[in-house]
């Protein structure tokens, strides 16, 4: 490898390892929560989902790519990948089934029209998140060489 | 911070000052009240794009040749910036609440959106509820890239590079 090239570490300091170790679990919880709170906070599918991917691509800078690729392997991903906007498209077919349109939430007869509609913003917004998450562990592992 | 961004011929430099920016530009999102888009800047724009910037520049060389100035491409984008700033002093007062933009749908947004929706962020129940199409459009445009990502490196890994 050329001198000028950006060789990274070979995953041998154990600060930012024992440091990731105690931020990767709070980074996650934060990112979940800013999913599922997205409605009634700042935030949403796409900033969680774009934390919850960078706290696996915290863990592949500090241990490596294998770690990542044990913990997501890559059916999972692929899998994910597609499931996001897959999750998106059904939840706007749900309207249509109930004899609305495409996306129209407060036709479904759930306790009431704000209720129906609020969770299906939050399946929304969490197949957005699971999308955005997931393409983002993709690239990294496409992208990233250790 | 973009123009030296540009100007550094270090990539790496280069990358660091456009994680600033982004900083800088999520801040002032910030103060302008739109937190959620100070979110988005912060998380994707410092956050994930550096990643991936500094990954991409380790499988590349790091430095750039230093290429003489040429003054056309400067000239070109002096004058669509002049262009581009010029309606800029004719476009309403910030926060005027008479201006266009505020008259027309905004006031259902913000009276009715909690009765229609059910969801008390404004912003979430735009993006998702009235504006549903845009953001499928949106995660489908993601999702796509990373297809494209998974292609063209798998391709090239296969071909030996």
């Amino acid at each position: 490898m050329p001198e000028d090239n950006l060789s990274v570490n070979k995953h041998e300091d154990l600060v930012i390892k024992i440091i990731c170790r105690i931020l990767i679990p709070f980074i996650q919880l934060f990112a979940l929560y800013t999913i599922a709170h997205g409605h009634s906070s700042a935030g949403g599918g796409f900033q969680g989902g774009a934390i919850f991917g960078a706290s696996f691509i915290l863990l592949g800078i500090a241990y490596g790519k294998d770690v990542v690729l044990k913990k997501v392997s890559e059916l999972v991903n692929t899998l994910f990948n597609s499931l996001g906007v897959m999750l998106y498209v059904l939840a706007g077919l749900i309207g249509i089934f109930f004899g609305g349109k495409f996306l129209q939430y407060d036709i479904i007869p759930l306790v009431s029209p704000q209720f129906a509609s609020k969770m299906l913003i939050d399946v929304i917004e969490f197949g957005i998140g699971l999308t955005v998450a997931s393409i983002m562990i993709t690239i990294f592992k496409e992208l990233y060489v250790d | 911070m973009a123009i030296a961004a540009i100007a550094t011929d270090d990539l790496l430099n280069s990358v660091i000052f456009l994680s600033t920016y982004s900083l800088i530009m999520a801040l002032t999102w910030v103060e302008m009240n739109s937190i959620d888009v100070g979110f988005t800047e912060a998380s994707v724009g410092a956050g994930i794009s550096t990643v991936l910037f500094i990954s991409t520049l380790a499988r590349t060389k790091r430095k750039i040749a230093k290429n003489p100035v040429s003054w056309l491409p400067i000239i070109v984008v002096i004058a669509t910036a002049v262009l581009m700033l010029y309606p800029v002093l004719d476009m309403p007062k910030f926060g005027d609440s008479n201006a266009p933009i505020n008259k027309h749908v905004v006031s259902r947004y913000i009276t009715k959106s909690k009765e229609e929706t059910g969801v008390t962020n404004i912003v979430t129940s735009i993006i998702i509820a009235y504006r549903g199409y845009d953001t499928l459009g949106e995660t489908t445009v993601i999702f796509t890239a990373g297809t494209a990502v998974v292609l063209l490196l798998r391709s090239l890994k296969n071909a030996g590079r």
